[in-house]
């Protein structure tokens, strides 16, 4: 990477900003639900990365794995958990209605 | 001269696309509450990678397949997905701008469906 | 490759704009009060990349890169789908 275009270094700083931020964001939500989607952004953001780096093989599978199926797993994971009656798993810890409001009539 | 003249068209695609994703970003920024959000989020998104996938299929017409397959799938299920985002923000409570008028899925939903359990 | 560079300039000026597009989403990712306002974030962000990946394979010149951005574009969906089953608790 002797030659990078400014555009291409430009892009990596904002790819790596963004993925600082997440991670951040990740590690200090209260509430689960936003802590996964913090690590699917981190790993959207590692595959563009590895993009950047000139490895689109690694890159589908970040997407494939990282952003796409563990991010499901972990959400059905959490309904499962939440189904069971656990407190962790509720939905908007840090919300206006502070997760009162639980949204279904049942 | 007919490369250049359709290099050009691409380029000004290409940035009219960007310039909607700006929109859009700039509508995710600014409106008040979910449903508005996802209106600016999804709509004006979806314009703009058709946009800008249209002038990559300008400047390179060889992948204009591949191009037209992604924009295909983002056609389809953007608007889906949005949808569904909406109605699942509407079953969970979201709150709402106080500028909104009516909300007739409420209304709807308490008419011909008074438990609540349709999926 | 001569009438490529015409349009160089066009090309810079919206991958600036797709960064401040990216920039503009993430801040209603970092800030957005509610999980639905994030989902929609994350939402945006996956199709902004989607472009992202799009232009990139454009500056680089590969075509392959292109596989990548068809994944998102199915993934996304399907992330946003079990997401919002899961906020309205059908999961």
């Amino acid at each position: 990477m002797m030659s990078m275009s400014p555009l291409i270094t430009g892009i990596t700083v904002l790819l790596c900003v963004t993925m600082l931020g997440a991670a951040v964001v990740a590690i200090r939500a209260k509430a689960m639900p936003i802590a996964i989607l913090a690590a699917g952004l981190v790993s959207l953001v590692a595959s563009i990365l590895f993009l950047v780096l000139a490895s689109p093989d690694v890159a589908m599978t970040e997407a494939a794995i990282g952003s796409g199926l563990t991010t499901f797993l972990f959400f059905f994971v959490l309904a499962r958990i939440r189904a069971a009656g656990h407190d962790d798993a509720e939905m908007d810890a840090d919300s206006p209605d502070g997760g009162k409001n639980d949204g279904v009539r049942t | 001269m007919m490369a250049s003249l359709l290099s050009v068209i691409g380029g000004v695609l290409l940035v009219a696309g960007a310039a909607f994703l700006l929109l859009g970003g700039l509508g995710l920024v600014r409106m008040p509450d979910v449903f508005n959000r996802i209106q600016a989020g999804t709509k004006a998104t979806t314009l703009g990678t058709l946009l800008s996938l249209a002038g990559i299929a300008c400047l390179q017409p060889a992948w204009t397949l591949k191009l037209a397959l992604i924009g295909l799938f983002i056609l389809f299920t953007n608007p889906l997905s949005s949808q569904v985002l909406a109605r699942a923000a509407h079953r969970a409570g979201a709150d709402k701008s106080p500028l909104t008028a009516v909300d007739l899925l409420a209304k709807d939903q308490l008419a011909d469906d008074p438990k609540g359990d349709r999926a | 490759m001569a009438e490529f560079f015409v349009s160089e300039s066009l090309i810079y000026l919206a991958a600036i704009l797709i960064g401040l597009a990216f920039l503009l989403a993430l801040f209603r990712f970092l800030k957005g009060p509610s999980t639905a306002d994030r989902v929609v974030a994350f939402d945006v962000l996956t199709i902004i990349g989607i472009t992202a990946i799009a232009l990139l394979a454009l500056l680089e010149g590969r075509g392959i890169y292109l596989d990548v951005a068809l994944v998102y574009a199915l993934l996304s969906f399907l992330g946003v789908i079990v997401i919002a089953r899961y906020l309205e608790r059908g999961l």
